[in-house]
């Protein structure tokens, strides 16, 4: 049997402009190379202007997106207030590797606007935790061959927001329609200090 | 069973120092024809030429072989520099079979030359590369294969293979370690896929551009573009990025530096 984070298929993408990020994911769920849903977004969101991405095996997406809601969710009654990027990313971290001799199959991503400091952040995890903070982009998923080649020649410092919106698109696109495994369209999200715009593509159906 | 001291391990009776070791150890041995040596080769056409690329960089595992090893070779030509040829091929995966194809294609074509007093056609000699891949089906050139030059009306030729001989004209590919990276950005730059004429309609109405042939030096920059981003997130491209210009003026063979690291 294959790898656990081949089962379903998927694709997420974050990307950093200028005074903004974008994150983005394909829409297929699939047992091996049958389609199940078209309509499985990787995405949720946790806090005004902070976003997880989730790829890997879909029951582990479901499970690691409620457990994330709940404790953001406490996070939030404590605090009184909304839960920063690089705050999430560090719960993430945590939370993951409490599962170390027994992961979760998933490779989160994450993508926001720290509403203290309005600087932009994004970064990627492996399945236990370990953080990778990029300052361009970071890509996981069964496509994330594809996406990096594609993110290193689309992308280019402080983009704004329309062009960083019409560079993450074409990266994912172009990505997902050489693997089998991800596509079916996808969700685009521009994440500006207090707007947040989201973008529904259609995509090859094959 | 036996113990690593020679004695019959516990169990099966008692282990006497005088008693010999039934069975010899089994040694097996192993001959892997193969070897995956890394690289990445590329190849776009337009108009009135065509360029293949690859890195020269060479690898076994982590190792580095060597940074100056060509994947590109020129096909036919009148002497050992090549001078003359009209057709190119590059290779990827194991260089020994890579070399070993394109000793054979080279002879293939001169013979050709000297049997009929013309050059082969490109429609040709791909044809002929794919009989001598399937010739070999069932212990195969463990590369794939690219051949490049100008069709019968100037216009640039581009096939691909794979290991067996399946092969395809087209208008731009990848091979290799980096070819899943670079794929994705060629079918969006030089076939722009997922690409739509602005206000051409609303929805499903929507117009997408029609790929059409590039102009060389717009080409050569992608050719770059994609080897430069492959060497960032690929370990087993880089050192140098040898490109192969095909047109009617004959091949210009050029090298520029990739990162060494």
């Amino acid at each position: 049997m294959g790898s656990p984070f081949d089962i379903n298929g998927g694709a997420c993408v974050a990307m950093v402009g200028k005074d903004c990020v974008a994150i983005a994911c394909d829409l297929r769920l699939g047992m091996q190379a049958l389609t199940i849903s078209n309509n499985f977004p990787k995405i949720f969101n946790y806090a005004p202007s902070t976003y997880l991405g989730l790829t890997g095996l879909a029951t582990d997406v479901n499970t690691v997106s409620d457990l994330f809601r709940y404790k953001v969710n406490m996070y939030r009654l404590r605090e009184e207030r909304h839960i920063a990027p690089q705050t999430l990313a560090n719960l993430v971290s945590s939370s993951l590797y409490e599962k170390r001799f027994g992961p979760f199959f998933v490779s989160p991503v994450i993508a926001g606007i720290n509403q203290t400091t309005g600087k932009p952040f994004i970064c990627g995890f492996d399945s236990i935790g370990c953080i990778d903070f990029a300052k361009d982009f970071i890509v996981s998923g069964t496509a994330s061959e594809q996406l990096f080649g594609t993110c290193e020649g689309l992308w280019e410092p402080d983009l704004s927001p329309e062009d960083l919106f019409e560079t993450i698109s074409q990266a994912l696109l172009a990505a997902v329609d050489r693997d089998a495994l991800s596509g079916w369209g996808a969700h685009v999200y521009i994440i500006e200090k207090d707007k947040v715009t989201q973008r529904l593509l259609k995509g090859r159906e094959d | 069973m036996t113990s690593i001291t020679g004695h019959p391990a516990g169990g099966e009776g008692i282990g006497y120092s005088f008693s010999q070791p039934t069975a010899a150890p089994v040694k097996q041995h192993g001959f892997y024809p193969y070897t995956d040596n890394g690289g990445s080769t590329l190849g776009i056409t337009g108009s009135d030429f065509a360029i293949l690329a690859g890195d020269t960089r060479s690898t076994s595992g982590y190792n580095i072989n060597s940074r100056m090893v060509p994947k590109v070779f020129k096909i036919g030509g009148d002497d050992e520099t090549g001078e003359g040829a009209q057709i190119v091929l590059s290779v990827v995966g194991f260089a020994a079979d890579g070399n070993a194809l394109k000793e054979r294609l080279d002879a293939v074509v001169k013979m050709y030359k000297y049997q009929h007093g013309k050059p082969m056609s490109v429609s040709a000699c791909a044809q002929r590369l794919s009989t001598i891949l399937y010739g070999k089906r069932f212990f195969p050139y463990y590369v794939h294969a690219i051949l490049a030059g100008l069709d019968e009306e100037g216009k640039g030729a581009l096939y691909s293979y794979d290991p067996v001989g399946s092969y395809e004209r087209e208008q731009c590919r990848a091979a290799g370690a980096a070819a899943s990276l670079i794929m994705p950005f060629l079918d969006n730059q030089v076939n722009f896929k997922n690409q739509y004429i602005p206000g051409s309609g609303e929805g499903h109405a929507l117009e997408a551009k029609k790929a059409e042939p590039l102009p060389q030096t717009h080409v050569e920059q992608l050719v770059r573009d994609a080897f430069t981003s492959a060497v960032e997130r690929h370990i087993e491209v880089g050192d140098n990025l040898q490109m192969m210009i095909i047109t009617r003026e004959g091949i210009k063979e050029v090298f520029h530096p990739l990162k060494k690291d």
